[in-house]
């Protein structure tokens, strides 16, 4: 059995899928029941690998489908999965997340999407099975399938909110098709070049015949480059997501919000640091100095758009769009520590989004707005659902000991090593916007003050407000747990961090990247 | 630029023929679904698009005079036995990786072909890939559909502007709250009654 956890990660979620589907007519009440045991399923098969990986020599785990061999050369002529450190760890976040929102989802499915039950936890799975492949396979053309798996189930499960989520999910497809066709594109000039569609097989030809020069892989950059931008909406591109996610269904936001754009900037690492290689994608070009910049101009812009939101999903959906810039920028100052900054902060910015949209989700069920003025007094009511949001949000300030400290200290050690200034200027900006941000929720929550600046009264214990909107009425159990399990982790992963680097250490300590300031 | 065999514009239209119309049709379809007001016809972009690069994998694995990658007659390693082994399958027939003894075949042993026979087959592999990549647009033209089709029965309209309006309109109309369903069906009828 351990031997095929790899295996299992798929074939759990898979087959769950195809459950629901059958389950969704008559029997709708087990779908939820058969999407949490699969997942748990899923779990296992992760954690199981995570053990092997880190227990074996070089790392890394090969898995083949269908008894092919890698003997050939180029290297690879089925599909490989191949679980190294890196595409595990994420790969463990994704199915994480998706654990807890399985937990959390059934109130909201049910009275959001009523009768849905079948054809939500069936894209529910899908999703997670693609997300999950995109983390562990080592095939360049089985990657764009499965971005394409996650991008369509992705479609499916936020148009089912309102009218007004269909709106938005149409820009989602135009953009998220251009984007992945991109890739697509990119995908077929490295092809073209080097014979093989194999990560590790491209690498090694390009290597070997030392195709650094050649435009077609200039052009291949690019396009792969240029696709995965799109796709995990990088600032100039984030038209789609805003909209998108704060009008989906809860349990939708809550599952796509923490990995989808996440799991688009492992697929920028991966394609960096396996694919092209070091030396290729951090030579000196247009595309290299011109991307740095374009992070500074991201992180502020989005920072200063999550300040002029009145709505609390809103904000949250551009608070992602400022991390994107920061785990972008991470990985393009060229910089050791700016790298292992930006896959920390892949997995603690997952678990702290996480946090924030399950805590955002409760209050929209229990007020029936997301709107900042619907926020007063709500610490009294659920004083248990604000600590967890609370985490969240002290998270992505960066304040000890959450993990988004610990993340953003690294990020910010590679920008001051790398010399890039305006990144880390850019950093401390966003950081000063969050607090503005959070600290003003926080206000809200707590002392109740009117959007004038009038007070209703000196504390959570006079504030004025109705006999029935101060009693203390917590959200139900089974969205509260998956809540406070989820703000558990930030902590635990604050805390644990220096484990959590030595696994990215071990992963980045071979490529041989410049640790200091010699450029 | 122009030389004594046409340089540069010989190479484009005729050597290059296939590449350029890839160009021209990627650009079509990017300028359909970015300019188009239309959601359907910022759709029949997204085919267009999808389609150009179909062309541009398809013309990667062109090769002339090449066949299929089906044994010939003469290069079929099994001979005229295979007849009788109508069920064993032949494998890849680009396997350039050392002969080794298939373990299943008791008759022979499975024999490589060598480079100058292999050349005469022409890479199946980007037509197999564009099979998945057809079935991938056929499914994102699904969706996209789907979700025109309830942005019609919302808003009564599939014009771009006048969704986005009709949006704005009822955001105005109820600032603070999340608009519940019954609002929204009863705005869209009300907007239909005043089209009609």
């Amino acid at each position: 059995m351990s031997e095929n956890s790899i295996a299992l990660i798929f074939a759990c979620p898979l087959f769950g899928a195809v459950l629901c589907t059958f389950l969704g007519g008559a029997k709708r009440a087990l779908c939820h029941p058969v999407a949490v045991v699969s997942l748990g399923g899923a779990l296992w098969g992760g954690i199981e690998t995570l053990r092997r990986v880190v227990a074996s020599e070089s790392h890394e785990i090969s898995y083949l489908l269908g008894g092919w061999t890698l003997d050939s050369y180029p290297r690879g002529v089925g599909i490989e999965f191949r679980a190294d450190l890196l595409g595990t760890l994420i790969m463990l976040v994704v199915i994480g997340v998706a654990f807890l929102v399985a937990l959390y989802s059934k109130l909201t499915v049910s009275e959001e999407t009523p009768e849905k039950e079948g054809p939500f936890y069936t894209l529910f799975l899908l999703q997670v099975t693609g997300l999950a492949g995109i983390c562990l396979t080592g095939d360049a053309f089985n990657l764009y399938v499965l971005i394409e798996v996650a991008a369509l189930t992705g479609y499916g499960l936020i148009a089912m909110g309102s009218a007004r989520a269909a709106a938005a999910t149409f820009n989602y497809v135009i953009l998220g098709t251009i984007g992945a066709s991109f890739y697509l594109l990119g995908v077929g000039y490295l092809y073209m070049k080097t014979g093989t569609l194999n990560m590790v097989g491209i690498q090694e030809v390009i290597v070997q015949q030392d195709l650094a020069d050649s435009a077609t892989m200039q052009v291949a950059f690019v396009f792969i480059g240029l696709g995965i931008l799109i796709k995990m909406a990088f600032f100039p591109f984030h038209a789609w997501l805003p909209n998108a996610y704060s009008h989906a269904p809860t349990s939708t936001s809550c599952l796509l919000a923490p990995l989808v754009t996440k799991v688009m900037i492992y697929v920028m690492i991966r394609m960096t640091l396996t694919v092209f290689g070091v030396d290729f994608s951090f030579e000196e070009t247009l595309w290299t100095k011109l991307l740095p910049w374009l992070v500074v101009v991201a992180i502020v812009c989005a920072a200063t758009m999550a300040l002029a939101q009145r709505d609390l999903k809103k904000m949250l959906t551009y608070l992602i769009v400022a991390e994107v810039g920061y785990m972008v920028g991470g990985v393009w100052i060229y910089n050791y520590y700016g790298l292992v900054g930006s896959i920390f902060h892949v997995i603690s910015d997952a678990c702290m989004t996480l946090c924030l949209f399950l805590g955002a989700g409760i209050i929209l069920r229990k007020v029936g707005t997301s709107h900042f003025d619907g926020l007063k007094g709500l610490f009294r009511r659920m004083p248990l659902t604000m600590t967890g949001f609370f985490v969240g949000g002290f998270s992505i300030i960066g304040l000890p000991p959450t993990c988004g400290f610990f993340s953003k200290w690294y990020l910010i050690t590679g920008g001051m090593l790398a010399e890039r200034w305006e990144y880390v200027v850019a950093l401390l900006f966003s950081t000063m916007v969050m607090v503005v941000l959070f600290f003003r929720l926080i206000e809200r929550i707590h002392l109740a003050v009117k959007e004038s600046g009038e007070e209703f009264g000196h504390g959570h214990g006079d504030l004025d407000l109705p006999e029935n909107e101060t009693r203390f009425d917590e959200a139900p159990l089974s969205m509260l747990i998956p809540l406070l399990l989820s703000a558990a982790v930030v902590l635990l992963i604050g805390i644990y961090n220096q484990d959590v680097v030595n696994l990215v250490e071990s992963f980045l300590e071979p490529l041989n990247l410049p640790k200091g300031t010699d450029r | 630029m122009f030389g004594e065999d046409g340089g540069l514009l010989r190479e484009l239209l005729v050597e290059r023929f296939n590449y350029c119309i890839y160009v021209v049709l990627l650009l079509i379809g990017l300028y359909a679904m970015i300019a188009k007001n239309n959601l359907i016809k910022k759709l029949i972009g997204m085919s267009i698009f999808q389609t150009a690069i179909i062309l541009f994998y398809v013309s990667l694995g062109v090769k002339e005079g090449a066949s299929i990658p089906i044994y010939k007659p003469e290069h079929d390693p099994h001979g005229h036995h295979a007849e009788d082994h109508a069920d064993h399958k032949p494998k890849d027939a680009n396997a350039s990786s050392s002969a080794s003894a298939d373990a299943h075949d008791d008759h022979h042993e499975v024999q490589a072909l060598t480079d100058e026979q292999t050349r005469q087959y022409a890479n199946p592999l980007p037509h197999v890939l564009m099979l998945t990549a057809i079935v991938v647009g056929v499914a994102t033209l699904g969706v996209a559909l789907a979700v025109v089709q309830r942005i019609y029965r919302a808003y009564g309209t599939i014009e771009e502007d006048e969704v986005m309006k009709a949006i704005m309109e009822e955001s105005q109309g109820i600032p603070s709250t999340k608009g519940s369903p019954k609002s929204k069906k009863g705005a869209s009828k009300k907007r239909k009654a005043k089209k009609a």
